[in-house]
C-alpha cells in the first residue's frame, strides 16, 4: 500500500495520518516526535496509540466486486445515506464536489457539514474534508485495491475528525461520534452487503421493525 | 401469527405475534406446515446460550408452502420447500466456497459485534438462535420471513411427505457433516458421543460412508437401541469403562475417528464437569466439554476429532497435551447447509438414508411448551418433535421411531 512510502521518525504518525491527505496537522506530527512508531508493515491506524486531537479509525472490508463499480457508487456521495445509518442525505452542492452532510443527531437534531474533495484517483482513492465552519471538524478517505485472486476488492475506510472548541461542540461531536469505530464497521459491512447481495440485511420480522424505519422514528 | 416464543429460562411460550412481512426484494414468506425442536434449542431453554431476548420466536427447523415473494426471490407461490437453519447470501467469499455457515453479510451489520468480540470474528445469521447469530425470528411459528430465498429453500417433490425431508433443514446435514468431518475410510472404527438426533444421523451417515464399525455412546436405553437398530455397537457410559472398551472394541489401537454429537451440556461425573455446571448456571459462559475431552482421550494416534456438537463459550482442563502429542486433527463448524441439502434428498428418495426412525412424537405449535418440557426431561422416550401449526391443541400424534417400545 502506497501510504508507507515515506519512512523516517515521523513514519508513525505519517502512516496513520498522511492517509488523510494533504490536510495541515503539523502540529499533531510534531507531538508524535519525541517518540517515533518503530516502521512495522501494519495500516498506521491499527497503532496501539491515539493520533493526539483526531480521533483516526480504520477499517478494511473484502468485497466481491469489481474495483470500478465499487469506486462509482462511493463517488456519488449522494448514495452513501444507503449504508451510513447515520446520515440523512448527502447533497452535492456544486460540479466541484463539494456537499452538504446532513447527519441524525440525538433529540431530533440535525447536524450540517459541508465536505469537499480532498483528493481523487478514479478507482483508487476518494477523500473528502470538512470545510471551514462546519460544527464538526472531519476527513474521510476510502480506498480501493485489487484483492488477490477472484475475491473481489479491499475497501479501506479511513476517518478522522477533532472535535471543536466549545461545550455544544465538543458535545454534539462526543453525541454524533460516540462509537466512531463501530459506526465505521456497520457503514462498511452495509456497504459490502448491499454491493454483494443487492440488499442491506435485516432480522427484523416486520417493516416497522428494520433499523432505517426506527431510525425514522427517532427523528 | 401464533408462534413460540422465549420468555426466560425454561419459560417458552406459544403467543400471538406479528405477521412476517417481505422486507428485502429477496425475501419470502413460508406457511410453515412442519418445525421440530432442535437439540440445540434446549440449550436456549436451558439459558446457556448468551444473546437471547425475552419475546424472541425460537426454531430453526422449517418447512412449508411459498405463500408470498419478494421480486428477486427464485421461489414460486404454492412450492414446497425445506428451509436450512443458517442464512447464507450465497455471494460473498465465504458462500462461494460452501462454507454457508461462515456467510459474512447474513448476520446484520449492527448484530456482529458481540460474537465479534467473543470470537474473533462474526457469526453468521441463523433461524431462531440467539442475537449473536442476527435475533432472526424462528421457524416455530405459523409463518417465517426467510431472506435469500433464491440460495437456501430447497424446493421438496410433492411425493415426500414432511416426516422425510424437514430433517434436511438441520439435523440430517448436520450429522453427515460430522461423519464427513471425520474422514471415514472403509476400515475404520469411528465412535459417536451422543444418540440424540445428530448423533443418530452421524452414525447412519458414517454406516453409509463405508465404516467398518461405528460404535454409539449414551445412556439412554431407547436411544442406545435406535442406535444398534441402524447398526452401530452400543456402550452406555453409565454401565462401561467407555475409553477402556473403545480400546479393545478397536483392537488396542484405539478409534480411528470420534464425533462429539454432545455439545456444551455433556452429563459427566468428573468433578471438573460439576464445577463447569456451576459456572455455566451463573453466567460464566463455561462449556461442559466431558464428552469432547473423553472423545480426545479416546482416539488413535493421528486419529480425526469431528465436533458437531454446539459450544458457545470456553472450557477449562482441556486435554491439549493430547491433541498435539497424539497428532489429532480437529473439525467442527455450525453446518454448511445448502452444500448438503440436494445431495441428501437424493439419497432420501433412493432410501439410503432413513430420516423418520426417531421421530418420536408430533404435536400441535399449540402445545409447543409441553413439546420442549419433555424432550428436555425424558431424553429416553422424547427423541424427536414434530410440531404441526395445523393441528388441533391437546391432539397428539405418535411419532415413527422404530423401537419396540414407541412404534
Amino acid at each position: 500500500m502506497h501510504h508507507q512510502s515515506s519512512r523516517g521518525p515521523l513514519a508513525g504518525a505519517a502512516i496513520g495520518i498522511g492517509m488523510l491527505g494533504a490536510v495541515a496537522l503539523g502540529g499533531l506530527i510534531a507531538k508524535r516526535k519525541a517518540s517515533p512508531r518503530s516502521a512495522d508493515d501494519a495500516p498506521g491506524y491499527t497503532a496501539r496509540r491515539s493520533f493526539g486531537a483526531y480521533d483516526v479509525v480504520g477499517r478494511t472490508v473484502t468485497i466481491r466486486e469489481d474495483r470500478h463499480k465499487l469506486f462509482a457508487f462511493w463517488r456519488d456521495f449522494s448514495n452513501l445515506p444507503d449504508v451510513m445509518e447515520n446520515v440523512v442525505s448527502i447533497t452535492p452542492r456544486s460540479s466541484d464536489g463539494r456537499a452538504v452532510w446532513k447527519i441524525r443527531a440525538p433529540a431530533g437534531r440535525i447536524v450540517e457539514i459541508e465536505t469537499e474533495i480532498a483528493r481523487e484517483i478514479e478507482g483508487e482513492v476518494i477523500a473528502w474534508c470538512s470545510v471551514e465552519g462546519s460544527d464538526i471538524e472531519t476527513k474521510g478517505r476510502v480506498e480501493f485495491a485489487d484483492a488477490p485472486g477472484d475475491r473481489g476488492t479491499r475497501v479501506t475506510l479511513i476517518t478522522a475528525y477533532d472535535p471543536p472548541g466549545g461545550a455544544v461542540g465538543k458535545g454534539l461531536a462526543k453525541l454524533w461520534l460516540r462509537e466512531p469505530a463501530v459506526q465505521a464497521r456497520h457503514d462498511l459491512k452495509r456497504f459490502k452487503a448491499l454491493m454483494e447481495t443487492g440488499e442491506i440485511t435485516t432480522s427484523a420480522r416486520t417493516m416497522d421493525e428494520t433499523r432505517a424505519a426506527k431510525m425514522e422514528n427517532t427523528r | 401469527m401464533r408462534a413460540l416464543t422465549w420468555q426466560g429460562t425454561k419459560d417458552v411460550r406459544v403467543e400471538t405475534v406479528s405477521d412476517p412481512e417481505i422486507i428485502n426484494p429477496r425475501d419470502a414468506i413460508i406457511k410453515v406446515t412442519s418445525t421440530a425442536i432442535c437439540g440445540s434449542d434446549l440449550h436456549l431453554y436451558d439459558g446457556v446460550i448468551p444473546g437471547v431476548l425475552a419475546g424472541d420466536v425460537l426454531g430453526h427447523e422449517f418447512m412449508g408452502e411459498v405463500v408470498e415473494t419478494g421480486p428477486k426471490s427464485t421461489l414460486q407461490k404454492g412450492q414446497r420447500v425445506v428451509v436450512p437453519f443458517t442464512i447464507s447470501c450465497g455471494q460473498c467469499f465465504h458462500c462461494t466456497i460452501q462454507q454457508y455457515s461462515c456467510c459474512s453479510n447474513s448476520n446484520p451489520a449492527e448484530k456482529q459485534d458481540m460474537s465479534a468480540t467473543l470470537y474473533g470474528h462474526a457469526m453468521a445469521g441463523l433461524f431462531g438462535y440467539s442475537h449473536l447469530t442476527g435475533g432472526y425470528s424462528g421457524g416455530q411459528a405459523e409463518y417465517v420471513r426467510v431472506p435469500y430465498s433464491d440460495i437456501g429453500p430447497i424446493v421438496i417433490p410433492d411425493h415426500l411427505d414432511d416426516d422425510k425431508v424437514l430433517f434436511l433443514s438441520d439435523i440430517l446435514p448436520t450429522g453427515w457433516m460430522g461423519a464427513e468431518n471425520a474422514d471415514i475410510g472403509p476400515d475404520d472404527t469411528v465412535a459417536v458421543w451422543g444418540c440424540g438426533p445428530v448423533g443418530l444421523f452421524a452414525i447412519q451417515s458414517a454406516l453409509v460412508m463405508g465404516a467398518a464399525q461405528v460404535i454409539a455412546i449414551d445412556h439412554y436405553p431407547h436411544r442406545l437401541e435406535l442406535a444398534r437398530k441402524l447398526g452401530a455397537k452400543i456402550v452406555n457410559f453409565r454401565e462401561t469403562n467407555v475409553r477402556e472398551a473403545l480400546m479393545e472394541m478397536s483392537g488396542g489401537i484405539g478409534v480411528d475417528a470420534v464425533i462429539d454429537a454432545v455439545g456444551m451440556e455433556a452429563h459427566g461425573f468428573a468433578i471438573d464437569n460439576m464445577i463447569d455446571i456451576v459456572k455455566q448456571k451463573v453466567g460464566f459462559g463455561a462449556d461442559r466439554a466431558s464428552a469432547l475431552k473423553q472423545a480426545i482421550l479416546s482416539v488413535r494416534r493421528g486419529g480425526r476429532v469431528s465436533i458437531p456438537g454446539v459450544y458457545g463459550g470456553m472450557t477449562d482442563k482441556f486435554p491439549l497435551g493430547a491433541l498435539m502429542e497424539k497428532g489429532l486433527q480437529v473439525r467442527s463448524g455450525q453446518t454448511h447447509v445448502q452444500k448438503y441439502t440436494k445431495p441428501l434428498l437424493e439419497k432420501i428418495e433412493d432410501g439410503t438414508l432413513d430420516t423418520t426412525f426417531l421421530i418420536s412424537h408430533h404435536l400441535p405449535l399449540e402445545d409447543a411448551a409441553d413439546g420442549y418440557t419433555n424432550f428436555h426431561d425424558h431424553q429416553n422416550e422424547w427423541t424427536k418433535v414434530v410440531l404441526k401449526p395445523g393441528m388441533a391443541r391437546g391432539s397428539t400424534n405418535t411419532g415413527t421411531t422404530t423401537s419396540k417400545e414407541y412404534a
